[in-house]
């Protein structure tokens, strides 16, 4: 088995005395994607924005490609892609000028080659003279995967990547997430979708009450059995 | 990616999305030229009380106006998606605030250039010389240095529009200070007057270096 590229342990977090998550832990190698099953409140987003370092744990640890991400967060950042539930976009800017900042902000080499070919990869090629207000939501959500994978991140953490997105924008995220799993990347997202969920990822994580209550490999699953399990530890 | 060019990469993209939206400059802009229009008719000008009322009308103008920019420059950042869209990248805090305060700088300076002729002509006042420069490139400074730390803090509540001018007025009242007995020896000069520009720059070296070193607790969660 490959050297765990996230380790999560006994990951703690509170708001305003509220814990939201009570002790995380598990592990993720590379070239494996995770989806991250909840209900609304779990914590799933609390725990995404953990790893991109936007919230600071409350207390554990969590270590990507071996770095703690409190204290060597500058580091991290170039190792994670993150699509929130906010795109994360200018909507003055144009589709290629907003790629071409997030380009410089992460010092990718040769960035105006590779947001065009990002482009053509979502579809937005036609649109990149346009400015992001005008995009729809569908639109904006590609615009936001390109964005993440701009610098090429080694972890992916994806929020309801699937949200506003058509049968189209579905078929693109699959092609994206298998694209990044082929190159050895390592994918965490989160779904209400059990279909997609046993689809896309090879694990998939339930958090319950701030805790782990299921942690099981998708190779045999079915949506049905995924969604069985679900209702039953969230009971 | 070097540090200044962290800055000016955040500057530019401000810079072209203030351009194109226009929503800070304009408004500054008209606020200012209200203010000084409304106190031109609210006093009873004349020539021997014109040097106590008119520099102080002038930076009054001026604060007023940059505290509507103030709360724009971050709060526009915190508008779909707060501040994560910045605080995502690997990018030094200290260069977040620093491409903001230029970024206010320039605001606050493109509104006092059309505010001054204006200003001069209401007032009838004689106030194009190279002495007036440094006055309000340090007063400026000051208003932005603390404005731009304290719209961080307000944009992250609720009530930020009220909360940014309580927060910041206190504490850019000695620079105020200054530039209005500055802008107003200009005007009438006099014998024995503290030596304003320097209380400027050292307020301003002060609360830049401490701005610079909190924006990053500010902004973090």
């Amino acid at each position: 088995m490959s050297a765990p590229y996230l380790e999560i342990k006994g990951l703690k977090k509170t708001y305003s005395l509220k814990p939201i998550l009570r002790g995380i832990d598990f592990v993720l190698v590379q070239d494996e994607c995770m989806a991250l099953l909840g209900a609304n409140g779990a914590g799933k987003t609390t725990l995404l924005r953990i790893l991109a370092c936007l919230t600071k744990p409350g207390a554990g640890t969590v270590r990507i490609d071996g770095l703690d991400i409190v204290r060597e967060a500058q580091h991290v950042r170039h190792l994670v892609g993150f699509v929130g539930h906010q795109p994360n976009l200018y909507d003055e800017l144009t589709v290629l000028e907003n790629l071409l900042f997030f380009g410089r902000m992460y010092s990718v080499k040769h960035a105006p080659e590779r947001a065009v070919t990002l482009l053509q990869q979502v579809g937005l090629a036609r649109r990149a003279g346009e400015r992001v207000g005008t995009l729809s939501r569908g639109q904006i959500q590609r615009l936001a995967l390109a964005r993440a994978l701009l610098h090429s991140p080694q972890l992916l953490l994806l929020d309801e990547p699937d949200a506003g997105l058509d049968d189209e924008g579905i078929e693109l995220l699959e092609e994206l997430l298998r694209e990044h799993t082929r190159r050895g990347g390592t994918t965490l997202f989160t779904t209400h979708n059990f279909e997609r969920a046993v689809k896309f990822s090879n694990r998939i994580c339930m958090l319950g009450g701030g805790r782990v209550v299921y942690l099981q490999a998708t190779s045999g699953l079915e949506p049905g059995g995924v969604r069985q399990a679900y209702q039953e530890v969230l009971r | 990616m070097t540090f200044p060019s962290q800055v000016l990469a955040i500057l530019w993209k401000d810079i072209r999305c203030e351009l194109r939206s226009k929503q800070t400059w304009i408004s500054m802009g008209l606020f200012a030229l209200l203010v000084l229009v409304i106190f031109n008719f609210a006093f009873d000008l004349r020539v021997d009380n014109k040097a106590a009322i008119a520099p102080g009308a002038l930076w009054v103008a001026f604060v007023f106006a940059s505290l509507l920019g103030l709360g724009r420059t971050i709060a526009s950042e915190q508008e779909k998606g707060s501040m994560d869209r910045l605080m995502l990248c690997p990018v030094d805090r200290k260069a977040i605030y620093l491409a903001k305060l230029l970024g206010n700088m320039l605001f606050i300076g493109v509104v006092e250039v059309v505010a001054l002729p204006i200003f001069a002509v209401l007032f009838n006042v004689p106030l194009f010389t190279g002495e007036l420069l440094p006055i309000v490139l340090l007063g400026t400074l000051g208003i932005a240095t603390i404005g731009t730390l304290f719209s961080a803090i307000a944009a992250a509540t609720q009530a930020r529009e009220l909360l940014l001018p309580i927060l910041v007025f206190p504490l850019i009242v000695p620079v105020v200070i200054g530039a209005v007995r500055a802008t107003g020896t200009l005007m009438v000069p006099s014998i024995n007057e503290p030596p304003w520009l320097g209380l400027m720059a050292a307020f301003d070296v002060i609360f830049l270096s401490v701005s610079m070193l909190m924006f990053e607790y500010v902004i973090e969660e």
